[in-house]
């Protein structure tokens, strides 16, 4: 086994390439007669969580399956756009498996694990096929075959999509295999359930207790092992491309409970979204990163040209083509508008910075068609990114195929999260994390259509495969719900209810978590610095204290009371921050989502001077930093400790990452 | 219960099962009235040719004739109107709760209207049954052909059944409703049997209407120039038009 | 904007439910019709009152959790959107808005303006899927779909399960709904066999839920953020018929 300190993230030996062929052929096996003893408990039901419970069950375990939405449907997976990777090479344009591997490891600034990054370029075709079979609606050539397109960091095209729909697509395909299961009684769906805590009996995660979000009722779940796959954490910042509804209380509660935080600074800024336009807005809205395939992002050179727009007094169409900066294109000559999303995302923040924004409010640059419709014609722009244009007019109410679309980055993704080891199970034994709410794959930066991936690849045949090697070890049925723990749990998920609904303040949840998500956009979002970071985790207590002290609930525990749960999220965001704040002061280096002022090429730099990289890019320190942080939680207030996996390249070599 | 019999039951409880008997029986209730507007037409030709084709279908197979397709008639209308109303009780029950602002974005008015103008056509069927087919008026049931005495006169039946302005009216509004009733109907019906598509929905869409205003027209013309005496009954026997009805009566 | 708000509450479940009338003033222009009422609940909290319950989440109008009826018409009047992606631009300054559930029997009422759809999730789990076990899959490029196909599959997957073809039905029928999922897996070679099943399934599910029928007013089609046609009930009818007719006599 490959040591990595003190965490054993669990890589088996061997080849890169053959560590899972070899890991399967190995792994432990459980017979079918004892496969529906095992009781597992799934917590979230998007791509990650609805397929594994799905496969889980179709292999014949007893299967709970919860979500606080409605409808397993609904999960946040179901509102990415682009497309999903895998390396099928159907295009037959030079890609592999280790291609996508590679590109996966460039594109996370080689912050992830070769090994997982691996297995997930494998299995990446696999998926594929599953979702074909399943029925969903890729798009197609005329001959009847599969079509792809190209997507931001890869030079191949290996994205399948369904329009501007394949997450919602890809979504319905496992949902339907879940409903499915749900059908042959292989799993119970608790629908409009908030897991509120997680119960670790002797060191091993064996339940959760939930809030039914109808009733109020709060009961316990016992099982023989728990999996969370409860997405991410972008709405720390209030405003991000995430479902409302989308928290972190899971990952935290597991974290309070033993579990490690994974390299929270990791946060991915997503290119293209649309701007903000006031102070009442409640999220933001992405455009798929498609839009980049054709749209050409530029603003104008001068500041004062810019003025003139935001004032209304010229527009686009009056800034003459050599007046026009298309910045990508001019820095990023060989990837150009299809840069990765955190040089995409920073080079916007760089030019509004500069007061060449476009927005109103100063922070938007155009996204232009208009050489594509003269290329393709409207009809071939309608065809591939019509339902785009459609949703934008209706936001903005501009036309996009008369007018530049406006852009800005946006939280999106969350590359950070629960600590996990090959098997995808934590440091807390028996609790498993898949999806966006681990830390595995995308290291400090995912690459545009790889989210889906990880997903799926997660639920439908990774934690197939590698939780018997934790289930083989454990007897089924050994922890029920009498267990004291239990009782111990549901009596602090009391108490912390009861604790807010007394506040009775006269601050509204929502005020609270704008005033979060204000503190972290400015001090740890697309760019961070030392004295920000301190300074804002010197605020965060101010915060906390004024939440617990002023916050208004209306109305009981009984029954749907929607300020009651978020309540509960917001106070859950607030000490997540301040995990998030230490792990990105901790880390003093600049990669992918995680960009520190003080780290970043200057014009001293051989690398600039050679001209392989341009001056302000970010700055790893390999020598320093090349390991995962994983923080243990030390109770309310206190500093987190860290542990460090160090990170081992055998396969690649750690370069500067260079799109030019 | 037999599987087949189990297989038919399910059907029959069934919301698409029913509204597919609705649609089949539309069709043969629409295939009657584009045949009884036909038959109807023929008092343009004069006496002689309406009479002719009462008197043949009453004694096409003998006399059999009249009666099979009377009971194919009656039990798909029977049908059409007992698994309606089966289904309008259950699409009551499907929305108990009605909006305080209620509002449609695409219904049309024929769409909304279809038990009441469906339940007005019933009342006019029965009506018209007792008014022309069974005569209860004694007047009308004597009258006799005055070219062949030996048959019933329905051409003169015609003529004086709607002398009655208010049996003209009731007329009027009736078909005006049944009408209505097939716009929205015969539309409906290629949809049921899923043989709507986006090729085919706009010609079933004018179809529906085309066929309504047809009928409409022809059995609204036939009361409205008797009211304005452009059909008059003068007593004389009919003469053979140019277009003589084509099957003989039989001699006997 | 200033404007006036007639707006469902109910309790609970059981409660009987009323129409209460709410200012909404000083509502920028901008805002979407969901931060229209994130603004009045916000008020209503620091007045001491309970705020407006209402479903939502992904707030872009493609996860089909927001399910208000605006004036009467699930979604609002304008077409090919969900309630989130409605945008007070769209109104007047003084405008009265009536803000109701989605009715229908089958969508109880569990509070305010949060209604239960879990009968959509029943007529899924009665057929409206592909069996494919995990890892028994073909290569994806084994099987040719001719992309008319695949693309008439596309158009009617892109249901996303809000219900506003049942609210806005008088009727509330659910056949919209289940012939957008029926027609996107009956259009493609996977979901050929089991075709019949699925159709039989979904559709008895469909009935016992308590849905209404289809009357082919084809409001469901004027509301359908998705703009799904109802060509897809017709593909619902025939198949059916096929899939009875062969149930009967096989």
């Amino acid at each position: 086994m490959a040591s990595n300190g003190s965490l054993d993230s669990a890589i088996p030996e061997g080849e890169l390439s053959e560590k899972w062929t070899k890991y399967k052929s190995k792994a432990k096996l459980i017979n079918p007669a004892n496969k529906r003893k095992y009781k597992i408990i799934v917590v979230g039901s998007g791509l990650a969580g609805g397929s594994a419970a799905a496969t889980l069950s179709e292999l014949g375990y007893q299967v709970k399956c919860f979500c606080y939405q409605d409808s397993p449907r609904r999960a946040h997976s179901i509102a990415a756009q682009g497309g999903i990777n895998a390396a099928k090479n159907y295009q037959n344009d030079g890609d592999s498996v280790y291609r996508l591997f590679y590109d996966t490891i460039k594109g996370g600034d080689f912050r992830s694990r070769e090994a997982n990054v691996h297995r997930l370029a494998e299995v990446s075709v696999n998926i594929i096929d599953q979702c074909v079979a399943q029925g969903v609606p890729f798009a197609r050539e005329y001959g009847g075959l599969l079509d792809n397109r190209s997507f931001g960091g890869a030079q191949v095209s290996r994205t399948f999509y369904a329009r501007g729909q394949t997450g919602q697509q890809l979504l319905i395909g496992a949902y339907q295999a879940l409903e499915k299961e749900i059908d042959k009684g292989g799993v119970e769906m608790f629908c409009r359930t908030e897991m509120l805590d997680l119960v670790v009996v002797d060191g091993h995660a064996k339940g959760i207790v939930v809030r039914d979000l109808k009733t109020g009722e709060i009961t316990s779940h016992a099982a023989d092992c728990v999996l969370l796959a409860t997405g991410g954490y972008g709405n720390v910042f209030f405003l991000s491309t995430n479902a409302m509804g989308c928290n972190v209380m899971a990952a935290f509660r597991a974290h309070k409970r033993g579990a490690y935080m994974a390299n929270p600074c990791y946060t991915q800024i997503h290119p293209t979204c649309i701007p903000v336009s006031g102070d009442y807005q409640s999220k933001l809205t992405l455009m798929s990163e498609s839009l980049r395939n054709d749209g050409r992002i530029w603003v104008p050179k001068s500041a004062e040209t810019a003025k003139k727009i935001r004032e209304g007094q010229l527009t686009a169409a009056d800034v003459a083509e050599e007046d026009r900066d298309y910045y990508l294109e001019r820095k990023y000559p060989s990837f150009g508008n299809l840069a990765p999303r955190d040089i995409s995302s920073r080079s916007a923040k760089e030019a509004c910075d500069e007061g060449r924004g476009v927005a109103k409010t100063g922070l938007g640059v155009f996204l232009d068609f208009s050489d594509a419709i003269e290329r393709l014609g409207e009809d071939t722009i309608r065809a591939r990114y019509g339902n785009l244009f459609q949703m934008y007019e209706k936001i903005t109410g501009d036309n996009p195929y008369k007018t530049p679309m406006m852009i800005y980055p946006a939280v999106h993704y969350t590359m950070g999260g629960l600590w996990v080891d090959y098997n995808l199970m934590s440091n807390v034994a028996g609790l498993h994390v898949l999806g966006e709410a681990n830390f595995s794959d995308h290291g400090a930066n995912r690459l545009g259509a790889s989210a889906l991936m990880q997903g799926l690849a997660d639920g439908y045949f990774v934690i197939p495969a590698t939780l018997p090697n934790y289930l083989a070890e454990v007897e089924p049925g050994s922890v029920t719900v009498d267990a004291p723990e239990f009782a111990e749990a549901e009596k602090a998920v009391r108490e912390r209810i009861d604790k807010l609904l007394s506040i009775k303040g006269n601050k509204t949840v929502d005020s609270f978590h704008r005033e979060l998500g204000l503190l972290m956009w400015d001090k740890c979002g697309m760019a961070r610095n030392k004295e920000g970071l301190e300074e804002a985790l010197r605020r965060l207590p101010e915060i906390r204290k004024d939440f617990w002290e002023n916050v208004r609930i209306p109305g009981s525990g009984e029954g749907v009371n929607m300020e009651l749960e978020k309540a509960g999220r917001v106070a859950d965001f607030i000490d997540f921050a301040e995990v998030m704040l230490h792990d990105a002061l901790d880390r003093g280096e600049s990669c992918g989502g995680h960009f520190r002022e003080e780290h970043q090429f200057t014009k001293d730099d051989e690398a600039v001077k050679s001209g392989y990289t341009n001056e302000g890019e970010a700055k790893r320190r390999d020598d320093e930093f090349c390991y995962v942080s994983a923080w243990e939680y030390k109770g309310p207030g206190e500093k987190p400790v860290l542990h460090k996996e160090e990170l081992e390249f055998e396969n690649v070599e750690l370069a500067v990452r260079s799109y030019k | 219960m037999n599987a087949l019999g189990q297989s038919l039951l399910n059907f029959w409880r069934s919301s698409i099962g029913k509204k597919l008997i609705v649609a089949v029986t539309g069709i043969i209730l629409v295939g009657f009235l584009l045949a009884h507007m036909a038959g109807n037409l023929l008092i343009f030709q004069g006496r002689e040719s309406m009479n002719d084709y009462a008197y043949f279908l009453h004694h096409f197979l003998h006399g059999v004739g009249i009666w099979l397709f009377r009971i194919v008639l009656l039990g798909a209308f029977i049908l059409h109107i007992v698994t309606t109303i089966a289904l309008v009780r259950q699409n009551r029950g499907a929305r108990s709760e009605k909006y305080a602002c209620e509002a449609t974005v695409k219904a049309s008015l024929s769409s909304k209207i279809m038990i009441w103008s469906g339940l007005t056509v019933l009342g006019f069927v029965i009506f018209h049954i007792f008014h022309f087919t069974i005569r209860v008026d004694p007047d009308l049931a004597g009258m006799k052909d005055p070219g062949d005495p030996s048959r019933h006169d329905v051409y003169g039946m015609v003529i004086a059944g709607f002398q009655n302005p208010l049996v003209v009216l009731f007329y009027i509004i009736a078909v005006t409703l049944l009408c209505s009733h097939l716009r929205h109907g015969i539309a409906s019906l290629f949809q049921t049997l899923g043989l709507r598509s986006e090729k085919t929905r706009v010609a079933i869409q004018y179809a529906g209407i085309a066929i309504a205003i047809i009928l409409w027209l022809g059995f609204l013309s036939i009361p409205t120039l008797i009211t304005f005496g452009a059909i008059e009954d003068n007593g004389e026997a009919g003469k053979h038009s140019s277009t003589t009805f084509v099957i003989d009566p039989p001699k006997c | 904007m200033n404007l006036t708000l007639k707006v469902w509450r109910q309790a609970h479940a059981d409660d009987t439910g009323s129409i209460e009338t709410y200012p909404a003033e000083n509502i920028p222009e901008e805002a979407s019709f969901l931060e229209m009422l994130d603004i009045v609940n916000e008020r209503i909290i620091e007045d001491g009152g309970d705020p407006i319950h209402f479903d939502h989440d992904c707030r872009e109008g493609i996860c089909g959790m927001c399910s208000l009826t605006i004036n009467g018409v699930p979604h609002s009047k304008e077409t090919g959107i969900t309630t989130c992606q409605v945008h007070m631009r769209k109104f007047r300054d003084g405008d009265t808005i009536w803000v109701e559930p989605f009715r229908a029997r089958a969508f109880p009422i569990v509070k305010d303006l949060i209604t239960d759809r879990s009968a959509f999730d029943r007529i899924v789990a009665a057929g409206g899927y592909i069996s494919v076990r995990t890892g028994a899959a073909p290569d994806a490029n084994a099987t040719p779909v001719p992309k008319i196909d695949a693309d008439a599959a596309f158009d009617a997957a892109a249901c996303i399960g809000c219900g506003a073809c049942v609210a806005a039905c008088k009727n509330a029928s659910a056949m919209l709904f289940v012939g957008a999922k029926a027609t996107h897996l009956n259009k493609l070679p996977q979901g050929e066999p089991e075709k019949d099943k699925r159709v039989l399934g979904m559709v008895r599910q469909m009935d016992a839920e308590g849905f209404g029928n289809c009357t082919n007013q084809y409001e469901c089609e004027g509301v359908c953020p998705k703009e799904i046609s109802a060509d897809v009930i017709a593909k619902l009818n025939r198949d059916y018929a096929a899939a009875a007719g062969r149930e009967a006599v096989e």
